[in-house]
């Protein structure tokens, strides 16, 4: 990356600066209506965490720069400039205290996409040189890598033989001409490798044609989390490079919510053109698979379980009915959580949080809205579809010293599967 | 303009074009600002439509979501009552459609003046009690600035003047009346400068918003 000065940063601002940044700022009135739904602010009451207040930076350079009125109060001193100050104030606001997770852009009387800005305002940041180190090591670690936790593809590949010993499974490495290409990430690969296992017992049952690449393994996107577009284009150039080598028709986006942000919605944008082939969460193909008859499951979880629903996979992904259908297929006693679907609290820890260290104590405070959430329904078993949040609910949930199993959908799928047609 | 005739007549004749012209041209300018922006295509395959989905939230978002509202019922209700209540003010006060009319050629049937003048009241209170939540509620006063609150002035200013005016409160008429009616010319001069703006932006916020989530198949 290049030097990141302030002249770097106000640009990064300027070129992020579009008609809808232009028609939110201008409908503003602040009401403080984002307040109440951010958890940020309603598990902490700081003022300073009301969702549009982060973006302050954003603002100034849009008043002052994109306004004719606001370049007249330029012009007359009227205004405050967007300094390096300024912006290491903010940087804790923008980053530690926003997930990206865009329930405020959900309740905006005017209409503001407060989330779609701070995605925005994030390239300044970080053309400033104002991100947090855990981030700026997650971003490096994935361009010199291949992965935000360093992990390289010899561990996938240590995980593929223990599955593959344990299961007597094959797990398909670079096949050309498969269907479809799954991805994964990092956290599932160390943390939660069951979600491979399941991927291979599913797909098999199914006769999905599928591989994985070992050029393009991790579907993961920290240049998206901090803020970074020549990042983020240059991870998602590696996975749209691996499934042409492979020509593969489909490329699956694992569980991991903000991965799926990054190749679904992101990608084409960030490299800026269409891809050959299309893309899945693998919720969506499960469903598919489900739908045609494929997806054969036996027996039903008696426990009282809920769904946690990964931001940006249902209210920023619109993959809603998916994973109640497929729950639905193997739970008999599932609640919904009070706010559910496109007005699900996020866990805390996804739009990089969780990469922040430093904003650990905070994020631990505001799980207090999850924990809520969960006391209200008094479940056994805690079901979600994103590795992040997975991590984090099991985090949060220690925390506040809570015995609450949380599992992986697609692994629990598998565990119901019938396995008799050979 | 030595006596109150001559400064109502001051009043409506040029003050009111130049303050209709910075509100007209304002506006298109700031509306213009906007939209000339415009935005880079989306080669993301989309899930659904944006055009249907961004009209639907336009509408949906007349209504509180139902967290906001069970929060901050007061923002809510309060907001409803003082713009409805303006509004009512505004275009359905028979010497205000009489205006209109002379203006813009069209006219509808208006409220007895007694129903407006309790709205007038009601509206005037709401605005108050509005003011008090903004320099008390920790949120609204930790975002406002100088501009909240002369906006604030500039829409409670034409209820006042107005209820002072159609009660003869203070003499001679002509002087309140020309009052009155600058303060409307105040509000209309800085319309286009300020938040007021939102009455005609917020469209365009909710289409965006709606349009965007619509994309990736969520009614947002």
């Amino acid at each position: 990356m290049s030097q990141a000065t302030l002249e770097r940063g106000l640009n990064a601002l300027r070129e992020e600066i579009d008609a809808p940044v232009a028609a939110f700022f201008s409908s503003c009135v602040n009401c403080g209506l984002c307040a109440e739904a951010c958890l940020f602010y309603t598990e902490t009451g700081d003022p300073r965490y009301t969702p549009i207040n982060k973006l302050e930076p954003l603002r100034r350079i849009w008043e002052q720069e994109f306004t004719l009125w606001g370049r007249v109060k330029k012009a007359l001193g009227l205004t405050q400039p967007v300094t390096d100050e300024l912006l290491q104030e903010w940087e804790p606001l923008v980053y530690d205290a926003c997930s990206l997770c865009g329930r405020c852009s959900m309740v905006c009387p005017v209409g503001n996409d407060i989330a779609y800005m701070i995605r925005k305002e994030r390239e300044g940041f970080v053309a400033s040189g104002n991100a947090p180190e855990g981030m700026k090591g997650a971003s490096a670690r994935a361009v010199k890598i291949g992965s935000p936790m360093g992990v390289k593809f010899h561990a996938v590949q240590a995980q593929i033989r223990h599955i593959e010993a344990d299961t007597g499974l094959e797990i398909p490495v670079d096949v050309v001409g498969a269907d479809y290409l799954a991805l994964l990430s990092s956290m599932e690969i160390m943390n939660f490798p069951e979600y491979i296992e399941a991927l291979a017992r599913i797909f098999k049952q199914a006769g999905v044609s599928w591989t994985l690449c070992s050029e393009a393994f991790e579907a993961t996107n920290a240049g998206i989390q901090i803020g970074s577009s020549d990042i983020a284009a240059e991870l998602v150039e590696r996975v749209v490079k691996g499934a042409e080598k492979l020509k593969v028709k489909y490329v699956i986006s694992p569980e991991c919510g903000h991965a799926y942000t990054a190749i679904r919605w992101e990608g084409p944008n960030l490299i800026g053109r269409r891809y050959p082939f299309k893309v899945v969460h693998i919720l969506e193909l499960l469903d598919e698979l489900r739908v045609a008859g494929k997806l054969k499951t036996q027996g039903m979880d008696e426990a009282r379980l809920t769904f946690h629903d990964p931001c940006q996979i249902v209210r920023k992904g619109g993959v809603l009915e998916p994973p109640r259908n497929l729950l639905k297929q193997v739970a008999a006693n599932f609640v919904e959580m009070s706010d559910h679907r496109e007005m699900n609290w996020c866990c805390g820890g996804g739009g990089g949080v969780s990469a922040n260290e430093r904003a650990d104590e905070l994020r631990l405070k505001v799980f207090a809205r999850k924990k809520s959430q969960l006391d209200e329904l008094n479940v056994d078993k805690l079901v979600t579809a994103c590795a992040n949040c997975r991590l984090m609910l099991e985090d949060g949930l220690e925390e506040y010293r809570v015995e609450l199993p949380v599992v992986g959908l697609t692994e629990m799928l598998a565990e119901h599967l019938v396995e008799d047609n050979e | 303009m030595n006596s109150p005739i001559d400064f109502l007549l001051w009043v409506k004749g040029p003050a009111f074009d130049i303050a209709l012209a910075v509100f007209v041209i304002g506006i298109v300018v700031r509306l213009l600002e906007i939209v000339l922006l415009g935005r880079k295509q989306d080669l993301a395959e989309p899930k659904g439509g944006e055009f249907g989905p961004g009209l639907r939230t336009i509408v949906t978002r007349t209504l509180p979501e139902a967290g906001s509202f069970k929060q901050s019922p007061f923002t809510v209700i309060g907001g409803y009552i003082w713009h409805i209540g303006f509004l009512i003010c505004l275009l359905f006060f028979v010497p205000h459609i009489e205006l209109l009319h002379s203006v813009l050629g069209i006219k509808w049937p208006g409220l007895s003046s007694h129903i407006v003048d309790a709205v007038a009241v009601v509206t005037m209170v709401t605005l108050v009690a509005m003011l008090i939540d903004r320099i008390t509620h920790s949120v609204k006063r930790f975002l406002s600035g100088p501009e909240d609150y002369l906006v604030w002035l500039a829409a409670f200013l034409p209820i006042v003047t107005g209820y002072l005016a159609y009660h003869r409160m203070l003499t001679p008429y002509p002087l309140v009346l020309g009052i009155h009616i600058l303060s409307i010319e105040f509000l209309m001069v800085i319309f286009p400068f300020t938040k007021l703006m939102h009455t005609f932006t917020f469209p365009l916020a909710r289409w965006y918003n709606g349009a965007m989530a619509g994309r990736r198949g969520v009614q947002s």
